[in-house]
């Protein structure tokens, strides 16, 4: 044996399109990927890792170069390599209908796992994803995280050679996403078990032994996360927020300024930021001036970001782009925007949200925390009046909207979870349509289009289904922003997009909050609650959390003191803990 | 008045997004033209009860002048081919079994001999009663053959019948079957436009988009229906055309009548159409249940069998079908050019169907828990 399991050479794969022209999604890549560890495939949106994914695993065949998996020419012999892999695709294909055992017994007959090994392979599984308990239970009553633990167990019924991973942890909340990790470095140590996995994560790259950055088709830079996070090195530091400020006005700040600053995030009250390598000294005091700020270690995440700035500068800045007008400041009444109180929302015998209260205020941005399944989902489209309250009350700008007369929905804009615009019209259409639904005139509807092309940079003759993710997104904000309402609802708007795009997205929604609008946001994405002037925090429908971003960490205690991720499945599990306690009781 | 403005600039905004959305996709534009074209032709040549060329065999066992000319009369009409010509009555079993004849014609050894004596001179024909439209329009059609050479002969019976088929002088069946195609192809086709359009927008995730909008649910009830009741109608006229000038079956009624008929009856259909929409998830669910409802609306709807042949029971579920008053409608306004007095009962029950279920529709639009 070589020690590799994947060498690939010049490998390129284009797939061709009347609509967009050719996509070269693999672009004459080179890599290898040594046995018996766990290696990451990272980059944004579109780089190439799913069709890179398939290729290895011999679903899709290259048009150029070599490729070799487990020594063997895969576009030749795909079922030989087959016999030998596991691959997991990003939605792995369970049968909603069958049990959980019924699945594991089905992938075990599907790949010929002798019966007799069978017992102790699914006991071993059914313990590492801790689901012996559910095995009863349909695979579609499963929540997403416990479904994406299925998965990984039913491409594991045999023992595969190497296991392909295909953004595991893509739309799962942060405590099935360390349980998922778990099985899977248990399983690196335990078996030496070869691993490729994409992701989007950075902290999921840290654990790995070897990286590769991947962009447009092509690999930027790759090794073990170590090296890697040098590129970093002697630039990254953190800036203290002046007190009474919010961390997102610092962030905002130093964001404005790419000559200077390549990123900056909010982080535990502060925001951490990289410098330009060759950054001006003199104006980079005026811009920290008055402000303390220490030199932090660097993270991969920071060496992550660099790369892609870098390839970015080639390009028009997407960020100065989005940055958005002022929007006209609502009076300030001091009453609250939105109140609930004691809202429950049963779907038969489930009770879906609790018996939840909270307000939120003018100019303010909420955030709706809360693993898959939790309830935040529920919560949000009541706020929105797109389903019924079972009991409780709540009135959103004076209103509840479901029963409301049609204007009060005027004074909201709504961004969906998934693209929901009519995917063949031309983004001028459908901001045509939707302006017209809102009843604007004929001048101001011309007016706001040409505001929020320039706006979101978007070609208004594009056709909408045709975007790339991050420009869909874009028009989604744009659709949204087009009466300019007075509340915004976001559900999960930067989940599949990639950082470069979300730094972005917050830029626009910081504005708009500077400006007036009152923002209510659900993400999984734990560290944009940093963004956020209070979030709440639920799970299993109860709410466990509410307060601004430093209360909830310091509601978790020591375990909150490092980021919004800790502070999570800290909260989360004492609350988890406690209602075991109690049903015990 | 500013408010009656901002509604109907909102409506219209909608309608004209649905009527985009539909006609940009090349795929969905041809499918609103072809299968119209395509099935009005299908039905006008495949679709027919008339007797050409239908196959017979003779068994003469008398051999005489008169059987000659009655099987010169028969072979002359066009109608009838002689497929066979029996030698004797063990072949005739056969010929009927493998449906090679439609019918067989016997003529007995004492034919002629009878005929030239007073009293009855009888020829059989044995007909394939397993398609028994086609055989009985033969028998009917061999019968007046004969009463011709009846006449002839100097023949009178006491009592001649003499038909005259009003609105269809020669009983084609394509009259009576093309102008219902105005009604039922058009209300396949809507029927399954308006289904589609609530679901593929609850599926796709778009409906979410449109209800947090200031639209109403009429408004949005409006804007739905309406692509579908205009594109219903450009269908109906292109068989109305095809039916008119190219099978140029003549035309007795009133166009605008017609129109208002088929105005009312695609309101109907449309209303079945969206309350299916508006209550399934996905674009599978509103598919089916509109397959699951088409049959019953066709075999109930009087186009190939008359509704009064039905039993009572099924002829009451007739009045919830807006195909059955729509075909009716139709095909009297075209063929016996009936006036809007003589039709004006089939609007009631079309009316009532769509009072019901349009609100039904726009209720359900807000109310289908998801």
């Amino acid at each position: 044996m070589t020690g590799l399991t994947v060498s690939a050479d010049a490998l390129t794969k284009v797939f061709r399109d009347a609509d967009l022209g050719d996509l070269r999604a693999v672009d004459g890549l080179s890599l290898s990927i040594r046995q018996g560890e766990l290696t990451a495939l990272v980059g944004p949106d579109g780089a190439g890792k799913t069709t890179l994914m398939r290729m290895f695993a011999g679903l899709m065949t290259p048009d150029e170069g070599s490729l070799r998996v487990l020594g063997i020419d895969v576009a030749r012999h795909p079922q030989r390599v087959q016999d030998r892999i596991s691959y997991m695709p990003q939605r792995f294909g369970l049968y909603e209908d069958l049990s959980v055992q019924e699945n594991l017994d089905l992938y075990a007959d599907l790949h010929g796992v002798p019966i007799s090994e069978r017992e102790d392979r699914f006991a071993r599984m059914l313990e590492m994803t801790d689901m012996a308990r559910f095995t009863d239970r349909p695979a579609g009553k499963l929540s997403s995280g416990m479904k994406q633990k299925l998965g990984l167990a039913c491409t594991l019924v045999r023992s595969p050679d190497l296991l392909l991973l295909d953004e595991p942890s893509v739309g799962v909340d942060p405590l099935s996403r360390r349980d998922l990790w778990k099985i899977v470095q248990q399983l690196v140590d335990d078996e030496g078990l070869s691993v490729v996995v994409s992701t989007s994560y950075m902290d999921e790259a840290e654990r790995c032994a070897q990286v590769f950055v991947m962009h447009k088709g092509r690999v930027l830079a790759d090794g073990p996360p170590g090296s890697l996070r040098e590129k970093a090195g002697g630039l990254t530091f953190t800036a203290e927020t002046p007190a009474g400020t919010p961390a997102r006005d610092l962030q905002a700040r130093l964001i404005d300024r790419p000559d200077l600053v390549i990123d900056a995030v909010p982080q535990g009250g502060n925001v951490r930021f990289i410098r330009q390598p060759g950054a001006d000294e003199p104006r980079m005091g005026d811009l920290l001036d008055g402000i303390e700020t220490s030199a932090r270690p660097e993270e991969l995440e920071d060496a992550f970001m660099m790369l892609l700035r870098q390839q970015e500068d080639e390009a028009p800045a997407s960020l100065a782009a989005t940055r958005p007008a002022e929007v006209a400041t609502p009076s300030k009444d001091g009453k609250p925007v939105i109140a609930v109180r004691d809202l429950v929302r049963k779907f038969g015998d489930f009770t879906a949200v609790a018996s939840t209260s909270f307000d939120v205020g003018r100019g303010e941005i909420f955030g709706l925390l809360g693993p898959n399944g939790a309830g935040k989902t529920t919560t949000f489209r009541m706020l929105c009046g797109l389903l019924p309250a079972t009991s409780g009350h709540l009135e959103v700008a004076g209103r509840d909207l479901r029963t409301a007369r049609a204007q009060a929905r005027a004074r909201i804009g709504y961004v969906a979870q998934k693209f929901a615009l009519y995917g063949n019209l031309t983004v001028r259409e459908n901001l045509q349509f939707f302006g017209s639904a809102y009843g604007l005139g004929r001048r101001a509807l011309r007016d706001r289009i040409a505001a929020m092309i320039e706006q979101f940079d978007l070609d208004p003759e594009a056709k909408s289904g045709l975007l790339p993710g991050g420009y869909k997104q874009r028009l989604a904000m744009a659709t949204g922003l087009l009466h300019q309402p007075e509340i915004l609802f976001l559900d999960e708007p930067t989940s599949g997009i990639d950082p470069l795009a979300r730094r972005a997205f917050w830029r626009t929604i910081t504005a708009l909050a500077k400006g007036g609008v009152t923002i209510i946001i659900t993400t999984h994405f734990m560290e944009e609650a940093e963004y956020c002037d209070r979030i709440a925090i639920q799970d299993a429908g109860e709410m466990l959390a509410i307060g601004t971003p430093r209360e909830v960490r310091d509601m978790a205690g020591t375990a909150g003191a490092r980021d919004m991720n800790s502070a999570f499945i800290a909260i989360v599990e004492s609350a988890r803990a406690e209602r075991g306690r109690r049903a015990a009781a | 008045m500013q408010a009656i403005v901002l509604y109907i600039s909102q409506t219209l905004a909608l309608i004209q997004k649905e009527l985009l959305a539909l006609l940009k996709d090349p795929s969905s534009r041809a499918l609103l033209l072809a299968p119209a074209l395509m099935q009005t032709l299908l039905f006008g040549y495949g679709a027919t009860y008339d007797l050409t060329h239908a196959p017979y065999a003779v068994l003469d066992q008398s051999r005489g002048a008169a059987s000659r000319e009655i099987t010169a009369r028969i072979d002359g009409t066009g109608v009838f081919k002689r497929v066979a010509t029996l030698q004797n009555a063990n072949q005739i079993a056969a010929r009927i079994d493998s449906g090679d004849a439609l019918l067989v014609i016997v003529f007995p050894p004492d034919f002629e001999s009878r005929l030239a004596a007073p009293g009855d001179a009888p020829m059989q024909v044995i007909l394939d009663g397993r398609n028994s439209a086609t055989a009985g329009a033969a028998a009917a059609q061999v019968g007046s053959i004969v009463a011709a050479y009846n006449q002839s002969l100097g023949v009178e019976s006491p009592i001649s019948i003499v038909r005259r088929a009003w609105f269809n002088p020669n009983y084609e069946s394509r009259w009576n079957l093309m102008p219902a195609m105005i009604a039922s192809l058009s209300m396949l086709q809507t029927l399954m436009l308006a289904a589609l359009s609530v679901a593929r927008e609850r599926e796709q995730g778009t409906f979410d988009q449109l209800l947090v909008t200031p639209l109403t649910p009429s408004q949005i009830l409006i804007g739905k229906a309406v692509p579908s009741i205009l594109i219903g109608l450009v269908q109906s006229t292109i068989i109305f055309l095809i039916i008119l000038f190219w099978f140029r079956i003549p035309m007795a009624g009133s166009v605008w009548l017609l129109y208002l008929g088929l105005v009312t009856f695609t309101i109907a259909a449309v209303g079945i159409g969206l309350s299916i929409s508006a209550i399934s998830l996905t674009m599978q669910q509103a598919m089916l249940y509109t397959f699951m409802l088409i049959m019953p609306l066709m075999l109930l709807s009087g186009l190939l069998t008359p509704v009064r042949n039905m039993p009572q029971i099924l002829q009451i579920a007739t009045y919830v079908n807006p195909l059955r008053f729509g075909i009716d409608t139709v095909r009297r306004v075209y063929l016996e050019g009936a006036t809007f007095a003589d039709v004006a009962p089939n609007f009631i029950p079309l009316l009532c169907v769509a009072a019901v279920t349009l609100p039904l529709a726009a209720w359900l639009f807000r109310h289908r828990l998801s």
